[in-house]
């Protein structure tokens, strides 16, 4: 989606904001909103782009005023109502509903530093045959599809050079609308920075973007 | 700190509409305020809206048997407390001490990085290094949301995060540097690499001129986060992100 999380080449931001001495969170809450949404992650209700997707929809006004844990939280409610694991009158009214059976956490805390070690990969050992190969010429499709999608605006329409493969990975086009994982190539593409920004851009520079095979049509 | 002891110690009913609208009031100057200084007292008279509708899910979700407390005590017990940029500085010592050490991460980082004995679990499950020299200057970003190594860098800090450095580190990446205090001259090539999809990169920054005879824990103590993602270069002083 054409949404205002698709940020870059953007103006008007504003200059970084640097802190000395940054704690990891800034209140304890936003400890329990990361906590809780890895939590819920092993319920399996939902993928990793389902959840960026989740916070890509929260309305840009709201987006742009919102702390990044109150995207998280605001985010993470969603999920769980959407995906049935609480109801709306339960998340209002703080306690389960009359009757209802009580759940075993997937995810209990012996069970943590397994998953910090080992992750969730999102390669695929299933066979995909790659449209590209390295110094190849290719330009990223202009597509603006109102769902997920990875392949940023600025770089839509432009022409590079697939610099490397990457190997097979989970599409999150389809993957975030849980319509399959559709594994397909994933290739770092260079674009000089003045295909991307023009006259204004340093003849040097360039901007390297991950890339589905589907992204991409030969130049 | 903002201790966990405000947000336990809640004795009121969070139910209570009329709380909420008071304490909604302040609510979203509160991510800004702390981004404005970093501090160690607890100055909210009240817990935020954030804090009492984040108590609220925890509850129902304890209570529904949907998570486990304990687990998520040990999830942020470990992104506070074992997993940071310590991690990426001790690959890039030993990188910077170890020849072959170097290669094997440039070539296969996720394995070099494992071999260590740090998680490449977690947003590192497929990590490249990137390595800059006096012609190349590398610096990395997530414009659509917040991709970064966990496992060698910990979680990102806000400005990492923020609209300013996501939307201008691609357009441009050297008034970004400047911001940072970095100038570089035009004849170093500067590589923007966005995070797009789910490989994870993390700079190898120069090794500082003068720093030939320390020892890998010397080295390790002068690499900040900064220069692993690329906004900084690491010096004889060090620094302290």
């Amino acid at each position: 989606m054409n949404g205002i999380h698709d940020m870059g080449g953007m103006h008007g931001m504003g200059p970084i904001q640097r802190e000395k001495n940054e704690p990891v969170f800034h209140a304890f809450w936003e400890g329990r909103v990361f906590a809780l949404s890895r939590a819920l992650g092993a319920w399996r209700k939902w993928n990793l782009d389902a959840s960026r997707h989740s916070r890509e929809v929260i309305p840009p006004a709201e987006y742009l005023r919102m702390s990044y844990y109150e995207k998280w939280l605001t985010a993470l409610t969603e999920q769980v109502v959407g995906s049935g694991l609480a109801t709306r009158a339960e998340i209002e009214s703080g306690k389960p509903a009359r009757g209802s059976t009580k759940a075993v956490p997937p995810l209990t805390a012996d069970k943590v530093a397994p998953l910090v070690a080992n992750g969730a990969p999102a390669s695929r050992n299933v066979p995909a045959t790659p449209r590209f190969k390295a110094g190849q010429r290719v330009r990223a499709r202009n597509m603006h599809p109102v769902g997920h999608t990875r392949l940023v605006r600025y770089a839509r329409g432009k022409q590079g050079t697939i610099e490397r493969d990457h190997g097979i990975f989970v599409f999150p086009d389809s993957n975030a609308h849980f319509q399959g994982e559709r594994p397909n190539h994933v290739y770092s593409v260079r674009f000089a920075a003045r295909e991307l920004w023009g006259e204004q851009a340093s003849p040097r520079d360039a901007v390297y973007i991950d890339m589905w095979d589907d992204y991409l049509e030969p130049a | 700190m903002l201790l966990r002891d405000q947000y336990d110690a809640d004795k009121m009913d969070i139910t209570r509409r009329g709380f909420i609208a008071a304490a909604g009031a302040s609510a979203g100057s509160e991510a800004v305020h702390a981004q404005d200084h970093g501090h160690d007292h607890d100055h909210q008279a009240v817990p935020s809206d954030l804090a009492l509708r984040t108590k609220a899910l925890e509850s129902l979700l304890v209570d529904k048997g949907l998570v486990d407390r304990a687990a998520l005590d040990a999830l942020v017990d470990t992104y506070e407390h074992k997993i940071g940029p310590r991690n990426g500085a001790r690959v890039v010592a030993r990188a910077w001490t170890d020849a072959a050490y170097k290669k094997r991460l440039l070539a296969d980082a996720t394995t070099a990085i494992a071999e260590l004995g740090f998680p490449t679990g977690l947003q590192g499950e497929h990590m490249l290094v990137l390595e800059n020299t006096p012609k190349v200057h590398n610096l990395v970003v997530c414009t659509l949301c917040s991709c970064y190594p966990w496992p060698v860098l910990g979680l990102p800090p806000v400005w990492y995060k923020s609209a300013p450095y996501r939307s201008r580190s691609v357009i441009d990446p050297r008034g970004v540097l400047r911001e940072f205090g970095l100038q570089l001259s035009e004849d170093i090539e500067v590589r923007v690499w966005d995070s797009t999809a789910e490989l994870r990169y993390l700079v190898l920054p120069e090794r500082p001129a003068g720093s030939e005879k320390m020892t890998e824990d010397e080295l390790a103590a002068l690499v900040t986060r900064d220069s692993m993602v690329g906004v900084a270069k690491v010096t004889l002083q060090g620094g302290q992100a």
